[in-house]
């Protein structure tokens, strides 16, 4: 129960009730982005969905950095270790 | 799926894992992933397997189905038994077992008990049916409560007479605190809760390095997030560090959501304290519905018996919460309890320990032998 998915905002359908109908995985439902008012959520944005609310919104160029490090940490370590592997200082 | 599918990559975890086992050397090394969504991705992805045998994972208490005490479930029992009351609940709740059976054989012998996606639902039933009073079952950590809370301040804003909220939230650092002051454990590190952290922000797990001296990286719930933490932690342990980072930037940030705690302030307080299962009562560990809501607090509408209920015998769901045995050193794991017959809570959710070693089937040749050796006590 604890799960989130992304979602996509669609469209606001009621901006005083904070309502807005969201795509997860092609299937559009209403639900609550109460808990984001005030964040000038707009259609597009990219939504974590929990029990009916949106929790957070997803920072596309945050992503992007995270799986830029992910790779990174991959490749890092592994050039150092050539690199030690391969040097003969004496 | 966006946001998912790159987030499982597998050349990528492939590279990850090797820097890892680089990284550990030959070292051992026990980290506590302290939410249930974690435990579901390290099972169903079986990351437990492709991490060098120097790392193990340990399943922490971040189960919110898992962590409610026998006497709570009997007291949602009893209410969802009382005339003309309609219960509902998430679907986790409906198997858990109290010890007069769960809220499905409840609904069996007739109760109104219902499932819902969100309180909301629960809220929309109650205008449906006004010659009914709905009762919500809420459950979850800070994750799940702002969703009550919003409830709540609709409830009030519309008027709804026939409506109250039986509230077991419950809060996030006691229990990481509890496993830091117990003895039995030697951690090395933790991944933070990905979720609860989008309400509650970083700061609040500051005291695990600053009291403690144990790293803890907030983590998101796909395998790269999973073994990107784990590269973070063992990185701040060979750069001599000890600090709170955030792997899961895309959606936590530092401060949290300020909304959300606003509203969880405007509509619940803090309870003196609370029972969790297998771990006992810890102080300051749940909220309750605070005075100006109380119209919608379960507790104070009907008086419930809230008699204090011992785990069965058998059950070692405590000792799993904690990390202290794995789910299949349990006496009765996948032989009497099972995820169609539960004894214990961890058997329960998708998220509990048990439930995840079970279904995924991700266990060892040497620990399917102890499960048949011990099948016979």
């Amino acid at each position: 129960m604890c799960l989130g998915i992304p979602g996509q905002v669609v469209e606001i359908t009621d901006a005083e009730q904070h309502l807005a109908k969201v795509a997860v995985n092609g299937v559009q439902r209403v639900i609550s982005v109460r808990l984001l008012a005030g964040s000038g959520l707009v259609e597009g944005d990219w939504v974590l969905v929990h029990v009916g609310f949106a929790m957070a919104k997803i920072d596309e160029t945050e992503a992007q950095l995270t799986l830029d490090q992910v790779r990174k940490m991959g490749e890092d370590y592994a050039n150092e270790i050539d690199a030690f592997n391969s040097s003969q200082i004496a | 799926m966006k946001f998912v599918d790159e987030f499982r990559d597998p050349a990528a975890a492939r590279a990850l894992v090797k820097s890892i086992t680089q990284l550990a050397g030959e070292d051992e090394f026990k980290f506590m992933e302290v939410c249930g969504g974690h435990t579901h991705t390290i099972y169903r992805h079986g990351l437990e397997h492709i991490l060098p045998p120097g790392i193990e994972l340990v399943h922490g208490p971040g189960c919110p189905v898992c962590v409610i005490p026998m006497g709570r479930v009997d007291d949602a029992m009893w209410l969802a038994e009382q005339p003309d009351v309609i219960f509902t609940t998430f679907g986790d709740m409906m198997r858990v077992p109290g010890s007069r059976g769960s809220l499905l054989d409840a609904k069996a012998r007739g109760a109104d008990v219902r499932f819902v996606y969100s309180p909301l639902d629960a809220l929309k039933i109650a205008g449906d049916n006004p010659g009914k009073h709905v009762v919500f079952f809420a459950v979850g950590f800070e994750t799940t409560a702002p969703s009550t809370a919003v409830t709540l301040v609709r409830a009030k804003q519309l008027g709804v007479q026939n409506f109250s909220v039986f509230c077991n939230h419950v809060t996030i650092v006691p229990p990481i605190r509890a496993i830091l002051e117990s003895p039995d454990l030697r951690l090395h590190g933790f991944l933070g809760p990905g979720h609860v952290s989008t309400v509650v922000g970083t700061r609040p797990y500051r005291f695990v390095p600053e009291t403690y001296g144990k790293p803890l990286v907030v983590a998101g719930f796909e395998p790269l997030d999973i073994l990107a933490t784990v590269h973070m932690l063992l990185q701040q342990i060979r750069d001599g560090r000890c600090e709170v980072e955030n792997q899961y930037g895309r959606v936590v940030r530092e401060e949290g959501n300020v909304q959300a705690l606003k509203l969880l302030g405007e509509t619940m307080e803090l309870r003196p304290h609370f029972e969790w299962r297998g771990l006992g009562f810890i102080s300051q560990s749940a909220l309750k519905i605070n005075g100006a809501y109380a119209d919608f607090d379960a507790e104070e509408r009907f008086s419930m018996p809230g008699v204090r209920v011992a785990d069965p015998k058998a059950c070692q769901c405590g000792e799993v919460l904690k990390g202290v045995i794995k789910p299949w050193e349990c006496k009765v794991f996948g032989t009497a309890c099972t995820p169609e017959t539960p004894i214990g809570t961890c058997m329960v959710s998708p998220e509990g320990a048990c439930a995840a070693y079970y279904n995924f089937g991700r266990m060892h040749r040497e620990a399917a032998d102890m499960i048949g050796q011990t099948a016979g006590v």
